[in-house]
This record gives C-alpha cells, structure tokens and sequence, in this order.
C-alpha cells in the first residue's frame, strides 16, 4: 500500500532524493510455493522500496501477475530488475515505465456521511464515477476506480468528511498493444 | 507415522516395481554421479540412511557436525569443480547447514543440500525437529523446494543440481519429509530440465566482445582484474593465453588466486584491502580495467568512487546482476569467462605496455611484500617456506583472518583450484571441514588446511573425520593467541583497546594426539623448514602442526574500508622503529620476480 503522504501529490520538486523515480514492474511468476515470499523477500533483503505491490491470477492458470511500484534511480531500478530475473520461478519481468501501459486502481472508501453531507459526498461521487456500494445513516462506503492520480484526487476530495476506512488495492498495469500509437 | 504409499500411476510413468522416496533419492544421486555425501542421519532421515546403508556406490562421510558437513562439500566442490552434496535431518540439523550454505551462496559454489522435514501433515505445528528451513534458506539458496509429492522427487533433484552448476554456481536446497519419502511410485530420472526462465546466458554479445577489443587495443596502461569466476569457468589458461599475448599486468582478488601464475612477470599478486602495493597502484592508475569473472567487492575497491576512477572498465560476468551493481562499467558483457576470454583474444593485438611494466616494475622495488623476520615464527615466513617447498603443488585452504590474508600474499598459487577459502561470508572454522572435503575430491595432490587459533576451535570437531577415515591432511594452526585480525583493527583503529581478542587456547598438539593424529609443535624460525618437510613427506593418514607464532603482528600493506590507495598504509619501516629491539630482520618478497628472497641487512640493536 502506498505510504499516504505519498499518494496525495505529485512529486514535489523538493522530494527528498531527486533522482529516484517510480517504476511500475509487471512480473510472471509460476504459482509455486513460497514464490511471493521470494520476491518479497528479494525487496526487504536489498532494501528495495515497495510503494504498492497487488497480485492475481492470469489467463495462464499456472501462472501469476504481480505489479509492483517501487522507487529508486535507474542503477536501483535496474538491480530489482536483474534480481528479479535471477529468482527461478519468475517467468517475465517487464519494466512498463519504459513502455507505453495503462494502470488501474480501485479503492473502497468509508466515509462519515450525515442528511447534510449526503449529497455533496454523492456528488462528488458522481464525479469521479465512483459507485455507492454500501450505506448506513452514519456511512457511505464509495467504490472508485482510476490511474493512481484519479484515486489519489477523490481520497483528496473526501478527506474533509473525515475517512472513516479505506483498502486500496495498489496499481494493476498492462502494456498497450500499439506502442506508440496511443 | 503414515505407511500410506502413493501408488498412483502418472500415464508417462514406466513399468516396474514400485519404489519409495528414498530409494528414489539413493537412485537419483548415483543418476547424477555422486561420489560422496557428508551427512549427519536423524529422525526425519532414518528412511533414507536405511535406503543408503547397501549402497556402495556413494561414499557417506558422517561428519561431526552439519556445519562440518556443508563446508566439507564446499571444499569438495571447489577442489574438483562438481557439486558437493549434503544430507541431514530436519530442525537443529537443518539450521546447522546455514553458515555453509550462506557461504556457498557468497562464493558461488555449486551445492546441493538435502534436508530432512517431519511429515507434510505435521509441517506447521511446531512438531519435535521441526524447523522451516525453505524459508529461513530463502534469501542464502540459489533456490530451493519443498517436495510434497513422491512424484516430484527425481525431477526436483534433477533440477536442483541443474540449476546449482550452472550459470553462475550456487546452493540449492530440497526439503525432504518424512512421509513422501516413505511413499512409493515409479522411477525414471529425467533425461533433461526446462526451466521457463532460467537459462543462464553462455556467450557473449558480439558486439559488446567487438567494443571490449577495441577498447583493449587502445589501452596504454591495461589491467586484467581476475576473480574467482574465472576458476568457476576453468578460464585459467585462457586467461594467461590473453594476458600474455596483450602483456597486461594481472591482478586478483582472494578467489581468483591460482588463475595466473604468480611467477610470471605479469603478475602482480592480490588487490584490494591487503593486496600488493603494485597492484593497487596499478588498478589507480591504469586507463582500461578488464574485469574478469570479479564482483567488485567492497574489500577489493575500498572507496567505489575512486576505484580506478579514471579507466574504462570492460566487466566479464555471466551474472547480469554482478554488473553495474556495485560499479558503473563501459562495456559490459554477461557471458561465460572462458568463451568471451577466448573470443576477446583473437580480436586482440599485442600492445606496446613497456612503460607501464617498467613503472609497475617501479613499484614493485619501493613497496614489495615485506615483512620482519627473526628468531619468533613470522606466519608469513611459514606460508612463504611452504610455497617452496610445495612448489606451489598443493591445495591450501585457509580459514579467516590474518593467517588467510598472508598465505594469500606469500604462498605463490600458481594453478587454479589449489585455493580454497572463505571469502564472501568470511566463515571462521572453513577450513578444516572444508580440508576435508577436498581429499575426497583429490587424492593426487597434497591438502593443506591453514587455520588461526581461533578459527581452528570453531569446527575442530572434524580431527575425528578426518582420523577416522585417515585422511592425509596437513592441519597447521597458526597460534598467536589472539584473533589477530580484530586485534589488527582494535590496535589501528580503536586505541590498543584489546576486547575480547585474547584467546586461552588448550594444548593443541595434545588435542590432535587425543584424536589420534600425529602432531609437531613450532616455536622458532629455525625449526619452520623442518617440521614443513615432515609434515609434508608424512603419508600415513593426517598430520597436525602447531606454529607458535608472533602474538602482535600486522598485515599490510592495509587500505583501509572504505579507502582509497591515497590512505594505503605499508609495512613499517623497521628502520624508523618496528621491531628493532628483537634484531629481526626484513624480508621482501617481489611477485612476478624470481622467487629468491633478498634479505635487507639485520637492524642492529639500538634498545
């Protein structure tokens, strides 16, 4: 999950290291036991940064997509990717920052909500098309899906009805089929 | 436990009698050669050990200790270029692999590691021996399995020893429970292994080798810097084809020791932390850095920043990942060493490198190895008389420390695989199993296992092994009573604070007698030459040395971490203080010179 101070704003030009850069890394790996736990493990024993990691099945039943956003300048970018390669069960590893992709994510928000916010809440809502999945006389529980910005902006936008919850899934990617024509 | 067998039939399986897990292992390893397996038997195991015990075709080697029995394969390994094999049981007897298999991983040594597990239904409930050693081995393997079906047994072994011994060499684990080595099912050990993305990268790019050559052909002042990789790929002769044909000055690290003869006026023996002056200078100085099978690690470059800072660098890996991770190199070429080496010499040329030899020539007359001599024992007298008198025909295997960085320096190796250590993980009590491993592997030259007082008690259980199987080993331990190279930073660095480097040591020379082993003691220079000479024409199984050495004496010339040649600090000038009051004299030691030994004038007493 992404730290929280970080998913706000776009970098600041005062970031603390200039030169680490989000990288967004789709990685095959073989459904085999404890092959999660090797690339996990592959980031804290390095000391790599995760910024947001999701994982799922795939069109290929042995097989799994992982997305991981993770920091770093192009020499650490580089490593993650080398070490990434080295662990045997992974069977891909595409660094789609240097391609053309779209990313996705969802998050689920619970936010306070009484009869006088109810409607600027929903507004707001609706202008993120994000859905109403769950209702109380003190909650409103909004589904919203979008790149990392759009998530970030309604989380933004929430924020003075005071958060009650939230679960964010971290950012799925694909390449886009035509490289260059989008 | 469960009696349950497997007896499914896979379609593809074969007909034939049904067989259990552990005679499918026994089976396997004779598939994959194995001579010799170091293990230590226990509860998870006693199926196994039952399906070895009518085996002649494997040599078991019950070490004392499992720690014992990983580095034994790691000397083994090392001493004959095959996978050392190891097996032992579940909890304590897995996570007593640990060490040697971090150290395998560290110096890219090719190991297969079998442990035992308790049964699947048990895994997870804290059972007796139980220990979940897949996961704690994660980051230290290459890679490693659980087996949880009978089924999966000889393609995961075949896998296992695949995927150690290629590419760039590593530990591979198999955990083993007890049950599906109790069930049963049908052999056939596969014939070959497809792995989706593992196939390590051999030959290098042509371009990248076309790039490399032409860098070299416009070198002025060329250095070859050689490390273990090289060994791993049996690249030696290559390696020495090249570097005289170029007439480039060689250097190495620790593990590339051997591949270059250090005889040859080439040669410019160890860099790094306590490498020659002249390599150091050479390395700061030269124009173009050809780095062979070598990781630059951080004992070798000190400061990366300056490391060679002015050269290009060419980087011969056939680990992606070693290049460009410590330092950013021109040329990169991810191949094995012994083919690019091979391709890089023929696009070669000769290059007009007599200044750069005569002012590495210069070096070698100001700052050569040096050290003071005298009526104590000088371990670096004993490591230099024993490089005569082998003539540098023997393998020596060294532990960790002060003894290690000066049989590096004044041993002389000048064939590949006849120096063995710890390098990486720098593991005290290596060397004694590791000794012992090798005369498994290599029974046709003498094994020669150099160890400190320190190291030495840190696996000396192994003189039962090695007495037991009347194994000629040479053991010499180098007694200063301290752990020298801790008290070598505690003395430079923190103030003469000595803490806890002080060692009460029990009579060594009675211990290996206690174990059944002959045993000398040294306590003067004069008696080094002899006690060497009877060590080494002793024949009858092992022989013990102890050398009473000089209790505070140093390693140089020393860069200290982090440093550059700028801070290198060399022997101390006996002259200017030193040991003056003992009249001990100064002995020099030139690499790439003839091997006689000048001796400067003794200091007279001024005390």
């Amino acid at each position: 999950m992404p730290p929280s101070q970080a998913m706000l704003n776009t970098p600041s030009p005062g970031a603390p290291d200039e030169k680490a850069k989000r990288h967004t890394i789709s990685i095959l790996v073989q459904n085999k036991f404890g092959a999660f736990n090797r690339i996990a493990g592959m980031f804290a024993a390095k000391g790599y940064n995760i910024d947001s990691l999701s994982v799922g099945p795939t069109e290929d039943e042995g097989v799994s997509r992982m997305t991981i956003v993770a920091r770093g300048d192009d020499q650490i970018i580089e490593q993650i990717t080398k070490q990434l390669n080295k662990l045997i069960d992974i069977v891909k590893v595409i660094d789609l920052t240097f391609e053309s992709f779209v990313d996705r994510e969802l998050v689920l928000v619970k936010v306070h909500s009484t009869n006088d916010t109810r409607p600027e809440i929903m507004q707001i809502a609706e202008i993120f098309r994000a859905k109403v999945v769950d209702i109380s006389p003190r909650t409103l529980t909004l589904e919203a899906t979008g790149s990392q910005q759009k998530v970030d902006a309604i989380i933004k936008m929430l924020k003075p009805f005071a958060i009650k919850e939230m679960a964010r899934t971290g950012r799925v990617a694909l390449k886009r089929e035509f490289q260059g024509e989008v | 436990m469960s009696r349950q067998a497997h007896e499914e039939e896979s379609p593809a399986a074969p007909a034939g009698r049904l067989m259990t897990g552990a005679e499918i292992f026994v089976r396997s390893l004779i598939a994959e050669n194995v001579e010799v397996l170091f293990g230590y038997p226990g509860g998870a195991t006693i199926g196994v050990y039952d399906a070895l015990h009518d085996i002649s075709d494997i040599n078991h080697v019950l070490t004392r200790h499992e720690q014992g029995a990983t580095h034994a394969a790691e000397g083994y390994a090392k001493a004959t270029g095959k996978p050392g094999v190891v097996l032992v049981t579940s909890g304590p007897g897995a996570t007593n692999t640990v060490t040697g298999i971090a150290d395998a991983m560290m110096d890219s040594i090719p190991l297969v590691v079998f442990t035992g597990q308790v049964p699947l239904r048990l895994i997870g409930n804290d059972a007796f021996q139980e220990a979940d050693i897949v996961g704690i081995t994660r980051p230290i393997t290459k890679h490693n399995y659980l087996v949880r079906d009978v089924r999966e047994l000889a393609q995961t072994i075949k896998e296992a020893f695949y995927i150690a011994t290629s590419g760039r060499p590593g530990p591979v684990l198999v955990d083993l429970p007890k049950d599906v080595m109790a069930q049963k099912t049908h052999f056939a050990y596969p014939q070959s292994v497809t792995l989706r993305n593992y196939t390590p990268i051999l030959e290098g790019n042509v371009r990248q080798i076309k790039k490399a050559a032409e860098m070299i052909n416009a070198a002025k002042r060329p250095v070859l810097y050689v490390g273990g990789g090289t060994i791993l790929s049996n690249a030696a002769a290559e390696l020495t084809a090249l570097a005289r044909k170029l007439r480039c000055p060689v250097t190495t690290t620790l593990h590339g020791l051997g591949s270059f003869p250090e005889n040859d006026p080439l040669a410019m023996g160890m860099l790094g932390m306590h490498g020659t002056w002249y390599s150091n200078m050479a390395v700061h100085f030269c124009d173009v850095l050809i780095a062979v099978g070598a990781r630059f690690d951080d004992r070798v470059t000190g400061n990366v920043e300056a490391f060679a800072a002015e050269a290009k660098k060419i980087h011969i890996d056939v680990d992606p990942a070693a290049i460009s991770k410590n330092v950013k190199v021109d040329v990169p070429i991810v191949g094995d060493v012994k083919r690019v080496l091979t391709a890089i010499q023929e696009l070669v040329n000769p290059l007009e490198t007599e200044d750069w030899l005569r002012t590495i020539d210069a070096w070698k007359d100001e700052h050569p190895l040096r050290y003071m001599n005298g009526g104590e024992i000088r371990a670096q007298y004993v490591m230099q008389k024993l490089g005569e008198i082998t003539g540098g025909n023997a393998i020596v295997v060294t532990d960790v420390g002060q003894h290690q960085m000066w049989a590096a320096q004044f041993f002389n190796f000048s064939h590949p695989r006849t120096h063995i250590t710890s390098g990486g993980l720098g593991t005290m009590g290596f060397s004694l199993p590791a000794a012992m491993g090798a005369v498994f592997g290599r029974r046709d030259i003498p094994v020669i296992s150099i160890s400190g007082d320190g190291g030495f008690q840190m696996n000396s259980q192994e003189m039962a092994t090695i007495v037991q199987h009347r194994l000629p080993v040479k053991i010499f331990v180098i007694n200063n009573g301290f752990l020298g190279m801790v008290r070598q930073w505690q003395e430079l660095f923190w103030r003469r604070r000595y803490s806890q480097v002080e060692l009460a040591n029990p009579d060594f020379v009675r211990l290996a007698e206690a174990y059944g082993c002959t045993a000398y003691r040294a306590t003067r220079t004069a008696e080094v030459e002899d006690v060497l000479c009877k060590a080494m024409a002793h024949t009858d199984g092992p022989v013990f040395v102890e050398f009473v050495v000089a209790k505070e004496d140093n390693v140089y010339p020393m860069i200290p971490a982090g440093q550059t040649v700028n801070e290198m600090i060399d022997t101390p000038d006996p002259a200017s203080g030193g040991d003056t009051r003992t009249g001990d004299r100064i002995e020099t030691v030139e690499k790439g010179k003839s091997r006689k030994v000048s001796v400067h004038a003794p200091v007279t007493s001024n005390a």
